[in-house]
């Protein structure tokens, strides 16, 4: 089984830092004395809360609903009483707080009713809707849900399917522990995306470094007759990268703006494949996963922790060393120390390192950049950080841009080589977010114009739908009164012709008067308006007696004799409204 | 004879050089300013009226013609004005106003009567509602230009300042903290 193996460029070979935790075997967390579950923790869209305070959760019971298709479920990792549902502080560099299910475990870890699925007598849409409703997503570190994933591209082939178990990342064990006792399940997990995706290869990256992880996966793959390829890829930080993978295990370089779909590829983490198979098999949703917990402890392992445990209550457990001055989450290259203590582990955690100066020395100050190249024979993704660093320093970011900044993955190679010590990886979120930001805003203004264009055209033309009703309604007017004039000249005119002589003469005898007196005149014209506003009114009392409600006409007996009756009843509760409403009041507060 | 047939060739050139011209004048015409949507792309579209001018494009459009400051526009803050300065090739000034954090509106919906009188004074259509009805604003789409407060009866409109949460949360430039050296006393 000897396979071609490719190389990516760059790559660091920093101390790996596994032995101390892949001593013991993994260990099941004990409950904490409280669970506080963030709502979001896979990219997309934030789950709605469908718990409230005071509820009884059972273990795996739904509490966050997923909010679009790029967003997975959130459950509940034990039973319990829901205590409520706020904000609270995050695993995440700002240090802010997100909303978050609290609850208080009740100690008897009841599950839900579990449902297992023949996933195979399903069709691929329900399989991918059951793994988005268990909160199935990518636990190598990016969280994606992995429904969205499992979409064969129409227009491309499926070639390969590259099952990430490479941990490339110093100190971190729980992919390779998990492979170690846990592989069977792992292999019929990568069974379920196989048929989903129909690839032609399936490809297993095991880094050389884990020789028992890759022999038990081989036996596992072996014992259920499936035809995947084991692969030892060379130890090489990061060899565990998507991108690092594949290029490694298929010769295709994924390109810039692109995704591996493109090209025919996709890829999972081993950690995945496990945890969709105990949601299709099983039925059990996402509520736990492995943690290592390493560094400044006394007794490094790997641990089943249930989401939400609070990371120091976590860390007890490895008993950490009096000088552990803080809480690392991830590994040493891309990690980040938590802000608290209280942050609760999630499905992005996978290694908790105890942080002490005696472990991880303070970094020298940062010296000028000397340009010696280092870094960019060290980027794994063939940048160039140097020319990165001087436009991020200087804000220039439209030339970041330039220089493909959003191809870098942040894995820290440039600053581990860095001879002046430059946190180059800083400046490049740095000026990451400072884009994503400029962009929102950019966004919203060109949203507002837009809408503002929209509201001044539509002001525009509610103006000019007036006037011309305006200009109707006038001209219809116009048009009638020259109709009546016209008629009550015919009228005059045809049968009384005597009469209107003498109307005429009237007519003339009044203009006299009028001459001669003008307020008379006025007074009539007044009196004129006035029998005009009687009879309009007149008029309108008529045409609303005229109307009658329509289903009271034609009432039998029965129905005649029902109203009546409830008739009587509004007048007799009217009279009664307040003196019931008051007793009423206070007794429905008392039952609450 | 040389003299003439040299003013000839000159005309020649002349004629049909003009001819040229006046064609492309006509074919590759530029509809509007160009400037004016460069400088409006540079304004925050906020429509807030804060310049003096009703909306963005008017002022942008002054601005072209060089009849006011560029350092009139409040939300754009002195960012906004420095690119102007880029742009336009003029000097940096100081903002004309007060610079103030992004707000946004909000309606206090237990107070609002329903009056209709924001939803026709915003500018980006940003508040729903109806006659008699609760009024509330879209949250995302609220450039906070404040343009709703003085028509409502009732007051109950508040703008608040939009505060930092995980997804607006921005990685912060580098800082190198330079220890303080313990003071050596003086011998």
């Amino acid at each position: 089984m000897l396979m071609n193996l490719f190389k990516f460029k760059g790559g660091v070979k920093p101390p790996t830092n596994k032995t101390q935790s892949l001593g013991l075997s993994i260990a099941q967390a004990p409950l904490p004395s409280k669970l506080v579950v963030p709502l979001h923790q896979s990219i997309g869209g934030t789950p709605r809360p469908v718990v409230q305070a005071g509820d009884k959760v059972l273990k795996g019971q739904l509490i966050g609903e997923a909010d679009g298709w790029i967003s997975a479920a959130v459950h509940a990792p034990t039973s319990g009483t829901v205590l409520e549902v706020a904000m609270h502080v995050q695993p995440h560099p700002s240090g802010l707080d997100a909303m978050c299910v609290v609850i208080e475990p009740d100690g008897k870890d009841e599950w839900i009713a579990r449902q297992p699925v023949d996933y195979q007598a399903l069709t691929p849409e329900q399989v991918r809707e059951g793994l988005q409703q268990a909160g199935v997503v990518g636990l190598g570190g990016a969280v994606f849900p992995t429904h969205g994933k499992l979409t064969a591209s129409k227009t491309v082939p499926m070639d390969e399917l590259v099952i990430n178990g490479a941990e490339c990342e110093p100190f971190i064990t729980c992919d390779d522990l998990l492979m170690r006792e846990r592989a069977e399940e792992v292999v019929r997990g990568i069974g379920v995306f196989r048929d989903l995706l129909q690839p032609k290869k399936v490809l297993i990256g095991i880094e050389d470094n884990k020789p028992e992880a890759a022999a038990a996966m081989r036996a596992a793959v072996d014992a259920l007759g499936e035809p995947f390829l084991v692969v030892q890829v060379p130890t090489l930080y990061p060899a565990g990268g998507a991108k690092q993978l594949i290029r490694v295990l298929t010769g295709k370089e994924v390109p810039a703006s692109k995704r591996s779909t493109d090209l025919g590829v996709q890829c999972f983490n081993v950690a995945t494949a496990y945890t969709a198979w105990r949601a299709i098999a099983h039925g059990e949703p996402v509520v736990s996963r492995l943690v290592t917990v390493t560094g400044n402890v006394g007794e490094p392992r790997n641990y089943e922790v249930l989401i939400g445990t609070p990371m120091g209550e976590l860390l007890q457990l490895a008993q950490p060393q009096p000088d552990t001055d803080g809480i690392v989450m991830g590994g040493p290259m891309m990690g980040f120390l938590v802000p608290d203590a209280k942050v609760p582990v999630v499905k992005a955690t996978n290694c908790l390192i105890a942080h002490s100066e005696r472990l991880f020395p303070p970094k020298a100050p940062e010296m000028p950049c000397i340009r010696c190249g280092a870094c960019a024979q060290a980027c794994p993704h063939e940048l160039q950080p140097f020319e990165m660093y001087w436009f991020s320093r200087a804000k220039n970011f439209g030339k970041t841009q330039e220089y493909h900044i959003f191809d870098c993955i942040e894995c820290g190679c440039c600053s581990f080589v860095c001879p002046s010590r430059i946190p180059l990886v800083q400046y490049f979120r740095f000026a990451k977010s400072e884009i994503w930001a400029r962009e929102r805003d950019k966004n919203a203004a060109e949203g507002a114009k837009a809408r503002f264009e929209f509201k001044q055209l539509r002001d525009e033309r509610e103006k000019a739908e007036k006037a011309e009703k305006l200009a109707k309604a006038a001209a219809a007017q116009a048009a009638k009164k020259a109709a009546e004039a016209a008629a009550a000249a015919a009228a005059e005119a045809s049968p009384t012709a005597p009469d209107s002589a003498a109307a005429a003469t009237q007519v003339q005898a009044s203009a006299a008067t009028v001459e001669a007196t003008a307020t008379p005149a006025v007074d009539a014209e007044k009196e004129a308006k006035k029998a005009a506003i009687a009879a309009a009114m007149a008029r309108a009392k008529a045409q609303r007696e005229a109307v009658q409600p329509k289903n009271t006409e034609q009432l039998s007996a029965v129905q005649q004799r029902e109203q009546a009756e409830i008739e009587a009843r509004r007048q007799a509760a009217h009279l009664t409204d307040p003196a019931q409403a008051e007793p009423a009041a206070p007794a429905s507060e008392k039952t609450d | 004879m040389d003299i003439l047939l040299a003013i000839a060739i000159m005309a020649l050139g002349a004629v049909v050089l003009g001819a040229a011209l006046g064609f492309a004048s006509i074919k590759f015409k530029v509809e509007g300013d160009p400037l004016v949507e460069k400088i409006e792309a540079i304004l925050p579209q906020t429509q807030c009226g804060q310049c003096g001018f009703p909306g963005c494009k008017p002022y942008a459009e002054a601005i072209a013609k060089g009849d006011v400051d560029i350092n009139l526009c409040p939300p754009g803050g002195m960012e906004g004005v420095a690119k102007l300065a880029d742009l336009l090739g003029r000097e940096v000034k100081p903002l004309d106003a007060e610079e103030k954090p992004k707000q946004i509106a909000i309606i206090d919906e237990n107070t609002c009567i329903g009056c209709t009188l924001c939803i026709q004074a915003c500018p980006v259509d940003a508040i729903v509602g109806a006659a008699k009805q609760m009024h509330t604003i879209i949250t995302p789409l609220c450039t906070g230009c404040e343009l709703c407060l003085p028509p409502c009866p009732v007051e109950c409109i508040r703008m608040e300042a939009i505060t930092e949460n995980i997804d607006n949360w921005k990685w912060k430039y580098p800082v190198v903290e330079i220890k303080a050296a313990p003071l050596q006393k003086a011998a």
